[in-house]
């Protein structure tokens, strides 16, 4: 640090510009591997700062923010968009209720994020760009954020039109397009109807995806596992909530458009997932 | 200095009010160096000589400081807004027109504030993103992960009351459907799950509680503005004073061990 270079008591008009030079040269080169903030890092953040200012400005000159017709509650425009930074959460609320797409999954992903530094206990990669020594954080981080997070939002940006139905880029947005509703509950895909069915199949579901496959995975694994080993069973349950739940909302999904599945289960007091 | 002839700048330099001000000198020594960083008010958020790969651009992607950048730029055209905007009923909307069409320089002062908060939030995503990719959450840097990821959320909360501000059909509609989620909240939306249990009604449920009442009105616009320039700008000045202050107290940006 800057503290255990010598005061330099020559700092001033008398010193020739050469020797001042040189000396800067040399107490430099006592911590080799750092460099002075000042003239480097500010001038790179000047050069910076003034590239964004002026391409602001200019964005700002060439295009204008929109303003619509005044505020209206009796006319709802078709489709009504949230801003676009949500329009992945408005994307998952085809295939989920509101409790859960709009509140509950946008908590988890907040509480995932957070958590990130406190279940990743892989020493490697710290300061700098390596995928090979933590595929599985690098993976599971790349999945969250371009899928579930850049491409639903493309999707409701640009493919939800009227009705909140799909319409390709550049086709005519018809706002009297109607799709029959053929969505069926996941027991009712398989013919049985009704209790008690609902509750094996649908609660049943759910549990061997959040518990049984990850106790089944840390069952057997345990002891080949250095990794499972160090990380413990409460940093294990943690990430594996948080990443079934993650990869079980693309797995509803994906039933959704493929198999026609409404609900996988309609709990009590409206609690269907 | 003596031998040399005085010029008037040097005259001015060697003042007693001069000297209060600027209390070293210019010339590039290895003390002057250090000393316009850590007697800087501004520029002693730095340390005074850092690693080198925190030069580079291909680590750093520079994405935090354009975000704090461009925070600062939404102040400052935010408060130029301020002066002309009303956030009522019956005013929002013709302060937008009169922005657009009657304020010098207030449709740039307007598309600047709206794209700068577009800006703000990519931003904020690729800072996000890159600190992921370097790993540079991990020990001793976790909790100013935290911190960031509150930021975030702070970011989409600032961006998201002041969508509702200009108080035309984009705006209202818009947070309609993102505070219809509040409705649905497990619990405390009088229609989300276990509501029945609570007896939360459309009145008094966590949506209610955003939004002012059952409807977005003018009472919401109040709502939303004061927390868009007051609430929530401050929570994320504090939470970035607290972020900035840990990347020093962690040890500076991140970088191989």
């Amino acid at each position: 640090m800057a503290t255990t270079v010598p005061e330099t008591s020559v700092a001033g008009a008398n010193v020739a510009v050469k020797e001042r030079a040189a000396q800067t040269e040399r107490l430099t080169k006592l911590v080799p591997d750092k460099v002075h903030t000042w003239p480097y890092l500010v001038r790179l953040e000047m050069l910076v700062g003034t590239a964004v200012m002026a391409f602001m400005t200019l964005w700002s000159i060439v295009v204008d923010a929109p303003l619509e017709e005044p505020a209206n509650p009796t006319k709802t425009p078709n489709p009504s968009k949230a801003p676009w930074y949500f329009l992945g959460l408005q994307e998952i609320l085809v295939y989920f209720d509101p409790w859960f797409a709009g509140v509950v999954l946008p908590a988890l992903i907040i509480v995932g994020l957070m958590v990130i530094p406190y279940v990743d206990i892989n020493p490697k990669g710290n300061g700098y760009y390596c995928f090979k020594d933590r595929w599985f954080a690098i993976s599971t981080f790349l999945f969250g954020f371009l899928v579930l997070w850049i491409v639903l939002i493309i999707m409701g940006t640009f493919i939800r039109g009227p009705g909140w139905y799909l319409f390709l880029p550049g086709q005519f947005w018809d706002v009297h397009k109607t799709v029959a509703i053929t969505n069926v509950n996941w027991n009712e895909f398989f013919g049985l109807r009704g209790e008690p069915w609902q509750t094996i199949l649908g609660l049943g579901s759910v549990v061997v995806w959040l518990v049984v496959l990850p106790a089944a995975y840390w069952k057997t694994q345990y002891k080949k596992s250095e990794t499972l080993q160090k990380l413990g069973a409460v940093r294990y349950w943690l990430t594996a909530f948080l990443f079934m739940t993650m990869m079980g909302t693309v797995v509803k999904v994906v039933l959704r458009l493929a198999l026609s599945i409404k609900y996988i289960w309609m709990g009590p007091y409206n609690f269907n997932i | 200095m003596a031998e040399q002839k005085k010029g008037w700048f040097d005259v001015v330099k060697s003042s007693y009010v001069w000297k209060s001000v600027f209390r070293h000198e210019y010339q590039d020594t290895y003390r002057n160096r250090v000393l316009q960083v850590s007697s800087n008010v501004f520029l002693h958020l730095h340390p005074t000589k850092i690693r080198r790969h925190a030069l580079r651009l291909r680590f750093t992607w520079c994405m935090g400081g354009i975000t704090f950048l461009l925070f600062l730029i939404l102040v400052v055209t935010g408060i130029i807004l301020m002066f002309y905007y009303r956030p009522t009923g019956e005013y929002a909307y013709h302060d937008m027109k009169y922005l657009q069409f009657d304020v010098p320089f207030g449709m740039i002062m307007r598309n600047m504030h709206r794209w700068g908060a577009h800006a703000m939030v990519i931003a904020v995503w690729l800072h996000m993103f890159r600190v992921f990719m370097t790993g540079s959450y991990k020990p001793p840097r976790e909790f100013n992960w935290v911190i960031g990821v509150n930021l975030l959320v702070m970011t989409l909360m600032l961006s998201f009351t002041g969508y509702l501000l200009p108080w035309d059909q984009l705006s209202i509609w818009a947070v309609t459907v993102g505070t219809n989620m509040g409705r649905a909240t497990p619990v405390l939306g009088h229609e989300g799950p276990f509501a029945d249990l609570v007896g939360v009604n459309a009145r008094y449920d966590a949506r209610a509680l955003l939004t002012a009442g059952r409807l977005i009105s003018p009472a919401t616009l109040l709502r939303f503005y004061v927390l868009h320039c007051i609430f929530i700008p401050l929570i994320a000045a504090v939470l970035m004073i607290v972020h900035f202050w840990r990347v020093r107290k962690d040890g500076g940006i991140s970088g191989p061990l």
